[in-house]
């Protein structure tokens, strides 16, 4: 566990889809600068966790605070120009934009944030590719260009959390390769990251915890420690 | 030279059923909603136009321009707003209610005034009738203010669209409402936007419109918008450009074929008579052929790849 203060904070966080409870008490605090792995397998709650979070679905109860504040009942654009980015399932870009005006878009959420400009030369850094395809529409990118589009996107933001969900999906493992070292150099900035993915293996080896979610509740914690026992983790998904 | 006065004529009706088309196409953009009540705000700034006929022009059509404007928003504001998460359906129908609310309003203050009067006439605006000589053309002045007021509508809207943060944010959040406010982008400011210039654009029509047919009722725009309507979904809905297209086609095709064909007597393609029976029949061999509409992208998107 970090020292450092809380980023990020859920507390006793509920969320229902009709009477169906989708999160169950779900308490899990993100210091500043760490990163957060959350796994599970399919309808465990962690994309509801992350809507939650980012205001697309209203909680039943329990709180979530972003740097102490907090910011349950926002509306989206108000929580991400409070400073909560999320990279979508599917990555979302817009395809029929190119990749600078998707990137102008990002901007929008930087509310008041000042240091647009370092943001943007860091993020060209990082990916590259987002650079070198300034103009081109988003569509003809390949699937690891968009991925890296959609997380340059959020980046320009320059929010103080970081939420992906999925981000290696569909991608080769090459991308998967590219995608992971960037989450480690994003960390190294300073921003908050929340990771939910698939990949359970390689989201234990890098977070600096990762947090087992099964039908709506965290049932285990794994640290870096725990990546080369894969079938304990398989044993934590099965018994759920 | 009567048929280019004809094509002349069916460019400018094509111009102001495009500017309808764009105010109906922006706003289904970012709420998903087919505003059925787009004639009666074409109406109400038809009769602002109207009641101030005896002042000078510039003026009353800068109130008809406020009055739309405003109408458009108050109309968003307390209907769209409170039924922005409700099933289009609903929406739909809400849109139906209002466009009835606000005829049948005007209908009702001609039966308290002086009786006889069912139209209100437009003032000093109405001389734009005239025809302008050139050659052995003869052609109205209202066609050329239509074609005119087109261009430079458009060519604004293109502006605001591509070159503005605001424009940009608009056409992001008619792709993908979603990801555009998880990006920050503020729907309430959007839709104002959208709603805004759906105004500023129905009031335009509302003055092109009414200086052709010399005086308002409280039908002005019902017409103009039903027709605009099919011409858009004709045309693909989903898309600015095409509805932009539908809407042109539909004004021009009707322009152009009613002026060329007789008015009595003969059979469906030679008696203008059965226009818009030949008009609609052609609409529904389009949708028929292409659903998406007449001048919609064939691929939608791009191809995935890894």
């Amino acid at each position: 566990m970090s020292t450092a203060p809380a980023a990020l904070e859920l507390d006793d966080l509920w969320v229902h889809y009709g009477s169906v409870p989708a999160v169950r008490s779900v308490a899990l605090t993100v210091a500043k600068g760490e990163i957060v792995g959350l796994i599970g397998p399919n309808g465990a709650g962690k994309s509801t966790t992350l809507h939650a979070i980012t205001g697309l679905v209203r909680p039943r109860s329990g709180d979530i605070r972003l740097d102490g504040t907090s910011i349950v009942g926002r509306k989206p654009e108000a929580i991400a120009r409070a400073g909560i980015a999320l990279v979508p399932e599917g990555r979302r870009i817009f395809a029929e934009l190119t990749v600078e005006e998707n990137l102008r878009l990002g901007l929008v959420g930087r509310g008041g944030r000042d240091g647009a400009e370092q943001d943007r030369r860091w993020v060209e850094e990082l990916f590259p590719v987002v650079r070198e395809f300034r103009s081109r529409h988003a569509g003809v990118l390949s699937g690891g260009q968009q991925q890296q589009l959609a997380i340059a996107r959020a980046l320009v933001a320059g929010p103080s959390a970081l939420l992906l969900d999925e981000p290696s999906l569909g991608l080769a493992p090459t991308v998967v390769d590219v995608v992971f070292d960037a989450l480690l150099k994003i960390r190294e900035r300073g921003v908050t990251v929340l990771l939910v993915e698939q990949r359970a293996q390689r989201t234990v080896a890098l977070a600096d915890r990762t947090y087992v979610m099964a039908n709506g509740e965290l049932r285990m914690t794994l640290t870096p420690a725990d990546a080369g026992d894969t079938e304990r983790i398989v044993a934590a998904y099965l018994s759920s | 030279m009567i048929h280019v006065q004809n094509l002349i004529d069916a460019v400018g009706l094509g111009a102001v059923y495009a500017l309808v088309a764009v105010g109906i196409g922006l706003v289904f953009g970012v709420l998903r909603l087919i505003n059925f009540a787009y004639g009666q705000l074409i109406m109400v700034a038809a009769y602002a136009l109207a009641f101030t006929d005896s002042w000078p022009d510039a003026a009353s059509v800068g109130i008809a321009v406020l009055v739309a404007v405003g109408a458009s928003l108050l109309m968003e504001r307390i209907v769209f707003r409170p039924l922005r998460t409700a099933d289009p359906s609903t929406m739909l129908i809400a849109t139906f209610a209002l466009a009835y609310l606000l005829e049948n309003g005007a209908l009702l203050q001609y039966s308290y005034r002086q009786q006889g009067i069912d139209s209100d006439p437009i003032g000093t605006l109405a001389r734009l009738n005239q025809a302008i000589t050139i050659g052995s053309l003869n052609i109205r002045w209202v066609s050329i203010v239509a074609i005119g007021t087109g261009i430079v509508s458009l060519g604004g809207l293109a502006l605001l669209l591509n070159r503005t943060t605001i424009g940009l944010q608009m056409r992001a959040a008619s792709m993908d409402f979603r990801t555009a406010r998880l990006l920050g982008v503020r729907a309430d400011s959007v839709i104002t936007a959208a709603v805004a210039v759906a105004g500023v654009l129905a009031a335009v029509a509302a003055v092109i419109t009414s200086i052709s047919a010399q005086s308002v009722t409280q039908r002005t725009g019902f017409d103009v918008t039903i027709a605009v309507l099919v011409g858009v979904v004709a045309g693909g809905i989903d898309r600015l450009v095409s509805a932009t297209l539908g809407g042109f086609a539909i004004g021009f095709a009707t322009s152009l074929v009613s002026a060329e064909l007789p008015s009595s007597g003969g059979t469906p393609f030679t008696s203008n008579v059965y226009m818009p029976s030949v008009i609609y029949l052609a609409v529904i061999v389009a949708l028929l052929l292409r659903p998406d509409g007449l001048f919609a992208r064939t691929s939608r998107g791009a191809v995935e790849r890894v």
